[in-house]
């Protein structure tokens, strides 16, 4: 790693992907938090892509070859998790469950993310009346509870009940309403600061357009922060979509599999002793949401070199040629002076 | 003045004693070894200079006489304080060495002072931290009265009432007394100084160096005096330390080492140094040059003023200035901060608004400045900005930075761009195959001439630098300086050159402007400015320059006095 910086050639570009290069800068405690973050999201993944090969029945089946499904069933091998008052099997519903959590987050930060990082540049670069607006609008949609704005709008959107693709944009939208002004916001804030940086000083010195200075020169540096956000938004995405769910404004059951609305039902089974319907569901929203929180806050602490963890420097071993990167500017100014001076 | 503490640095050993002191950083490309092996003796009123270019380990060296290394550094060796070993001595030991025997005084005077808390507060705050003369602590009322002792031991008129001042309330150059003050306030035997001068103005250097000199000459104090300035070694230091990446290079009494260096280092460091008067760019000149040509910046009566806060009045920042500059001229803009140097600097490239009088850019009137009607003269200005890793985007190559202006003005193949900025790269002596790297990888002064390149490259009439070499070290510096001058000479650009410094603007100007609170008070031909000065003001500037020369500067020192009291 040092022998590529200093020769001055970009590393790989796998070595600069975000959480490739975060788990690589990472030690002690704060891999260990990377790496279980890194794991139950990839179970999560894992588990939504596979769904259809994991879950031994279909979301929605409530009958196999062997007849009917029993009500209420402890776990036993026929149904390892045992099943819900509806009959249905409750592993099967929570594999499919990843499934549509996954959809909802790709849908709602997909449709959040590009809005939001558009608004967020013009209003950040341009100023004047159309920031003050955006953020007069932001500012009103940060006041209300986000879960009851999600309600409202799903209401709007499908009138509260739908199919799996109806159900999963109506959430997904709901949420994107939430998530769009904190991209806006934090995209704002950062054009503002690159605003006045040299290199997009330099650039309006040259003549470059608006269009130009925010797309070449703002753009690429303002995102940087945005796959932490990302991570920490997917895990509030699926908290929303729970809550819905949970409220009776997600997805029917014959639709799709989803945490929140089981959790629901599971409500009056909690009281009667039967633990299986609300335990797994339940699990499985906190593993995927613990998940992603861990990736997320890891990458925000290894982003900050105030917080990242280091090796501790072994002192007087090795020699002056094992010196570092940071030894670059002085010895390439040297020849310099060798060069130039008498 | 109380006496209840033992004064160290009495005795005949050495206040300081440092022996083959190592510190290595872990950073995320591996071990940096900051100080590889060092060694040096600090005697009883005594001030040493460390000296050396950025990544030289010179503040390295002297965060680790206080222990205030990072977590991320490891260090070995002994650094002697008083009998106690600063690496190995406990945290609890270390905070009783601090203030007592060893106090620090730091670069930036308005960050080191907190701004909640009023100054006799802070100084008073180091005072309770120890023990007073029977062990127990020191009252509230005792430690005031000592804070007040030491205001008036660093020159702050009426310390009676300042002492209840909040930290900006007071001047940059009164804040880094306060800080001196600090760190006096418990008679320590030794002060380490990190740059104490560098963020000053050159008028308020000259004050802060003769109060460091009175501290000396009074309480015997000894002073470790980490800096890059040669001007400001030769004003002060009696013995100088020379460090180059990690090392010490020479170490020599002041006077030998100036008069006679040893090693090759410090001949070139020398070298580099610019000096107020050599190498002109306007000697044997009698009148300004160049007057035949166009007139491309004519600012009459120009008047730039920020807004106020609601209810006060706008600053004013550039107040009636009137100069022109020609095709082919080197123009020299003087002045310390807050001067309205860089302002004109920007207005003259649309970056700054004006509001009063006149400023002619190639025949635009930059009153009634719109950017869709200026915006084709943009490609006849260049500008090369002062800090060069800042002025590039970290996310494109230099190739594409460099080639930026030519892409937005004349929209050339990626073939014609490539070869352009190849041409461009050597002749501002940089490798064309720097166009594939990216700004992080190169070095400030390879990033400054990258810059310079960016500006040149559509072949501008008007190039405008603004303190293109103050982010620099000495000897980049003057690589960068001389080769501003021979691509002005081949290019025969015209050229507005913004500094503080004056040998620097001396070394490329035909003509210079010096500015004053917004005010030209005097222009003039280079080598007629900085000989023959008019106005008080310059003479004072003039003056107050350190030169790195120990005997010439005493001289000088002499003269700055006499300035000061006349």
């Amino acid at each position: 790693m040092t022998k590529t910086t200093v020769s001055g050639r970009k590393q790989p570009l796998m070595y600069r992907l975000p959480v490739i290069s975060h788990f690589r800068t990472s030690v002690g405690l704060q891999r260990g938090m990377l790496v279980t973050g890194l794991v139950l999201t990839l179970a999560f993944l894992l588990t939504a892509a596979f769904a259809p090969l994991i879950a031994p029945y279909g979301f929605a089946q409530l009958s196999d070859a062997a007849g009917t499904f029993p009500a209420q069933q402890p776990p036993s091998p026929a149904h390892i998790w045992g099943t819900t008052v509806g009959g249905y099997d409750v592993f099967s519903r929570v594999i499919w469950g990843a499934q549509t959590a996954f959809v909802v987050i790709v849908v709602a930060v997909v449709m959040s993310i590009f809005l939001g990082v558009a608004l967020g540049l013009l209003s950040g670069y341009f100023g004047g009346w159309l920031d003050r607006t955006l953020v007069v609008i932001a500012d009103a949609i940060y006041a209300f509870p986000s879960l009851l704005l999600a309600i409202v709008m799903s209401i709007v959107i499908s009138h509260g009940q739908s199919s799996f693709w109806g159900g999963i944009v109506a959430c997904s939208i709901a949420i994107s309403v939430v998530f769009v002004p904190q991209y806006f916001r934090v995209i704002r804030a950062e054009t503002i600061r690159l605003k006045a940086e040299p290199y997009v000083e330099s650039a309006k010195v040259v003549g470059a357009s608006s269009a130009r200075i925010m797309g070449r020169h703002i753009f690429k540096n303002a995102t940087r922060t945005l796959p932490l956000i990302f991570t920490l938004n997917a895990s509030e995405a699926i908290l929303t979509l729970a809550g819905l769910g949970f409220l009776g404004f997600g997805i029917e059951p014959s639709s799709a599999a989803e945490w929140g609305f089981d959790l629901n039902k599971a409500i009056a089974d909690a009281s009667s002793g039967i633990w299986w319907t609300g335990v797994y569901p339940g699990t499985a929203i906190v593993l995927t949401v613990l998940g992603l929180t861990l990736v997320g806050e890891s990458i925000n602490d290894l982003n900050d070199p105030r917080l990242r963890g280091r090796k501790k420097a072994v002192a007087g071993k090795g020699g002056p040629d094992s010196t570092g990167a940071a030894r670059t500017a002085p010895d390439t100014a040297a020849p310099e002076i060798e060069a130039r001076l008498p | 003045m109380t006496t209840n503490i033992d004064t160290p640095g009495t005795g005949a050993g050495p206040v300081l004693d440092i022996d083959r002191l190592k510190v290595t950083f872990a950073t995320d490309a591996g071990d940096v070894y900051a100080v590889k092996d060092v060694s040096l003796e600090v005697n009883p009123g005594e001030v040493v200079a460390i000296v050396g270019e950025s990544g030289s380990g010179k503040t390295v060296t002297a965060k680790t006489i206080l222990g205030l290394l990072p977590e991320t550094a490891t260090s070995q060796g002994a650094v002697l304080i008083n009998g106690n070993n600063v690496i190995s001595v406990s945290e609890a030991k270390l905070r009783e060495i601090r203030g007592r025997d060893v106090a620090m005084v730091f670069q930036e005077p308005s960050t080191a002072l907190n701004p909640v808390y009023t100054v006799g507060w802070q100084i008073a705050e180091g005072i309770r931290a120890h023990a007073g003369s029977g062990g127990g602590k020191v009252s509230a009322k005792d430690a005031k009265v000592r804070a007040i002792e030491a205001l008036r031991k660093v020159g702050i008129p009426d310390p009676e009432t300042r002492v209840n001042y909040y930290p900006h309330q007071f001047s940059g150059g009164q804040k880094q007394r306060v800080v001196i003050a600090a760190a006096l306030a418990l008679n320590p035997g030794l002060i380490v100084a990190d740059e104490p001068t560098t963020a000053l103005d050159v008028t308020v250097q000259a004050e802060i160096l003769e109060l460091l000199r009175d501290l000396r000459d009074n309480y015997g104090t000894s002073i470790v005096l980490i800096t890059h300035n040669m001007g400001v070694v030769a004003d002060l230091a009696d013995r100088v330390v020379v460090m180059y990446q990690g090392d010490v290079v020479e170490e020599a009494p002041a006077r030998a080492l100036f008069a006679q260096p040893k090693e090759d280092y410090t001949k070139k460091l020398l070298a580099a140094v610019p000096h107020l008067g050599r190498n002109s760019a306007s000697a044997g000149m009698v009148e300004r040059a160049h007057q035949g040509g166009k007139v491309l910046v004519e600012a009459k009566n120009l008047t730039i003023e920020y807004p106020g806060r609601l209810g006060s009045p706008a600053f004013k920042a550039v107040d009636g200035v009137s100069f022109t500059v020609s095709e082919g001229e080197v123009f020299g803009l003087v002045g310390e901060s807050g001067s309205g140097k860089t302002t004109i600097g920007r207005a003259i490239a649309g970056l700054n608004r004006t509001t009063g009088g006149s400023l002619k850019v190639l025949g635009y009137e930059m009153l009634n400045y719109k950017e869709r009607t200026f915006k084709p003269l943009r490609k006849e200005i260049g500008f090369v900005f002062q800090d060069p890793a800042a002025s590039f985007n970290p996310q494109l190559t230099i190739g594409d930075c460099v080639a930026e202006p030519l892409i937005i003005h004349a929209n050339p193949s990626a073939a014609e761009a490539r070869k352009r900025v190849g041409e461009l790269l050597e002749s501002v002596q940089l490798p064309a195959s720097y166009a594939d790297r990216f700004p992080h990888e190169l070095s400030g002064g390879q990033r400054q001439r990258a810059s310079l390149a960016r500006a040149l490259i559509l072949n501008p009439k008007l190039l405008i630098a603004d303190e293109p070499t103050s982010a620099l070290d000495v000897s980049v510096q003057a690589v960068v300086l001389e080769l501003f001058k021979e691509i002005q000479q081949e290019f025969g650009f015209a050229a507005l050159f913004i500094s503080h410094d004056l040998a620097v603007v001396d070394m490329l100007s035909h003509w210079v402007g010096v500015l004053y609170k917004g005010k030209m008070v005097e222009q003039g031909l280079g080598n007629q400015v900085m000989g023959n000065p008019q106005h008080d003001y310059t003479r004072k500037l003039i003056a107050s320059l350190p030169v790195p020369d120990p005997d010439e500067q005493a001289r000088r020192r002499e003269a700055f006095r006499a300035v000061l009291h006349s």
